[in-house]
């Protein structure tokens, strides 16, 4: 699905949707560490730093906050003449134990996956079924406990279907709303979901219960394909946008200086 | 000028100190620096019933698929390029071993709990998640001081310290007193491990006089003190077949082949006698070569 953009730089692809969406989750964070894990939800946070909210801090991924607007899968790190060569530039050092660090700190806007997410934004990606004996093992826990009580979160799902917007998480990696509240308003004061994008649209908590709600729909799919496709009921507002066009200058940057090699479309298609 | 103790040891010297039932550390993250040539000689022992402490990769996915392990501890087990380890996949989805999931900095703050030699360290990270459901020993705490609000202190999760029996790392350089140098991008937990374990056993590319540290990198780079190291192993390309920069990348190539090895018991019984069946360290390097001038002869084909 493609729709021709105002600015008559060529189709619009479903990614390059995507990639504004999610650029668009970091509007507003200024001076603040944008940590998107995935492909699409990398070129969104280099396009924001590019455009938008030029004080952004980015990672390489790795080791390091980079100044350099690095391709999505790009390992910057290699072997010259025996020593370690760095082909980026480097704001500071930020190997592991600092990121933990940086994050119980709070300036950081993490964007993660989710195998699952619920109707509260409970995310799970460490195992499918028992615990004890999972049908699948996935990652693991990873930082998503600690993330999500400690600073701002977005998740970015490229394959929305009802297995991944279910209704009940097997396992709570990532905190939601109702798991919040029960917290009280102390222990949940630094957690924030702000925002779901996924391969249809988008998707906020802005409601009174903090239930997902459909905030936009990707130019070219219908509000029924989402309800379709979601294992829960959403709160749909009598009146749901589409979501933004590019720019001509944001098409730019995506097709030609940030994701030259077209990634995007590998992780949504069309 | 005073000279540093010789600490110089072997794999299977320090293999020979494990025992049934022990909590072993390893360094490295996920497919990175990890101290493969000691993980190869605890294959080739009957040490079991192991707890593995580990930012997992394919040490934790070997001793699992081999059998030496009880439970592990960790807070993913992922070889990088490849997301998943498909031989933990199937020790977990099997049962057969008992997982003990964090979140990633819980796990660094149960370390530190151990090197500060204090029963816990407290934190937000965890409240709300499933990680104290499922594991029933993470207990929470209330602060003894008042709320932000003035109310009540706050409830935090008490990360127990992980009190490691060894801990097992790999450096690029070291020297024979087991001051060690990482000279890549990240330590990662490497210095925690090495204080967290009454026992700490460093493997090195290669052991070089003190003084010459500053050949390699920057002070900045002599992460570890011979003060919480008790053997020095050299064990060139020791870190094989994860990524050991500057020294040398991760092989990719045998990396899938060992992945694949996950499929069936009849691919991880060939691959187990291909590469994990030599009597010593020094028959897998050389099993290594033979491949290598294997797929140069292929190549020039």
């Amino acid at each position: 699905m493609t729709v021709a953009d105002a600015a008559g730089a060529g189709a619009v692809t479903r990614a390059e949707f995507c990639v504004v969406a999610m650029a668009e989750c970091f509007r507003g964070d200024g001076e603040m560490l944008c940590n998107p894990i995935g492909t699409i939800s990398m070129i969104g946070g280099r396009l924001a730093r590019e455009t938008f909210e030029p004080d952004l801090v980015m990672t390489d991924g790795f080791a390091t906050f980079t100044q350099s607007t690095l391709p999505p899968g790009t390992n910057p790190y290699s072997s010259r003449d025996g020593r370690l060569h760095l082909d980026e530039v480097v704001e500071a050092w930020n190997p592991y134990s600092q990121m933990f660090t940086t994050l119980w700190n709070g300036k950081r806007h993490v964007v993660m996956g989710g195998s699952q997410i619920d109707k509260y934004g409970n995310q799970n990606f460490a195992c499918i079924g028992d615990y004890n004996k999972p049908k699948a093992q996935l990652l693991g826990f990873r930082g998503a406990p600690g993330n999500t009580i400690n600073h701002v979160t977005s998740y970015w799902i490229p394959n929305h279907s009802p297995k991944v917007f279910v209704e009940k998480v097997d396992v709570v990696c990532g905190v939601g709303y109702d798991r919040a509240r029960e917290l009280g308003p102390v222990a949940s004061r630094f957690h924030e979901i702000r925002r779901v994008v996924s391969n249809l649209g988008t998707f906020d908590f802005d409601t009174p219960d903090n239930r997902m709600r459909v905030r936009t729909t990707h130019p070219g799919v219908s509000l029924d394909e989402i309800v379709e496709a979601t294992g829960f009921e959403l709160a749909i507002p009598d009146d749901v946008p589409d979501s933004r066009l590019p720019t001509a200058e944001e098409l730019h940057l995506i097709r030609e200086v940030i994701d030259p090699d077209n990634l995007r479309s590998t992780e949504v298609k069309g | 000028m005073a000279r540093v103790p010789d600490k110089r040891t072997t794999e299977d010297d320090v293999v020979a100190e494990l025992r049934d039932g022990m909590t072993i550390g390893i360094g490295g993250w996920g497919s990175r620096r990890k101290p493969m040539s000691l993980v190869r000689a605890m294959l080739r022992s009957s040490v079991k019933d192991l707890t593995i402490v580990s930012y997992g990769g394919p040490d934790v996915g070997l001793l699992c698929a081999a059998g030496h392990v009880r439970k592990v501890v960790s807070g993913f087990v992922s070889l990088d390029s490849i997301p998943l380890d498909a031989h933990f996949r199937v020790a977990r989805q099997a049962g057969a071993i008992e997982a003990h999931e964090l979140d990633e900095g819980m796990f660094l703050l149960g370390l530190q709990a151990a090197a500060w030699r204090v029963p816990f360290l407290p934190t937000r990270a965890g409240l709300g998640s499933d990680i104290p459901r499922l594991m029933p020993n993470i207990k929470t705490v209330q602060s003894p001081y008042p709320g932000p609000d003035g109310g009540p202190g706050e409830e935090l999760v008490a990360v127990p310290a992980l009190d490691l029996d060894v801990s097992l790392i790999h450096m690029n350089r070291a020297d024979r007193g087991g001051n060690g140098q990482f000279l890549g991008s990240d330590p990662f937990m490497d210095d925690w491990f090495a204080l967290a374990a009454t026992k700490t056993y460093l493997s090195c590319e290669q052991i070089v006089p003190t003084e010459d540290f500053p050949k390699y990198g920057s002070f900045h780079t002599q992460r570890i003190s011979r003060l919480h190291v008790d053997g020095v192993i050299e064990a060139p390309r020791g870190a094989h077949f994860t990524e050991c920069l500057p020294d040398y990348g991760r092989d990719e190539k045998f990396q899938r082949d060992y992945s694949l090895a996950a499929a069936t018991p009849e691919a991880w019984e060939e691959f187990k006698q291909r590469w994990l069946e030599h009597e010593s360290e020094k028959g897998y390097q050389h099993a290594l070569q033979d491949r290598a001038a294997d797929t140069e002869s292929e190549a020039g084909r």
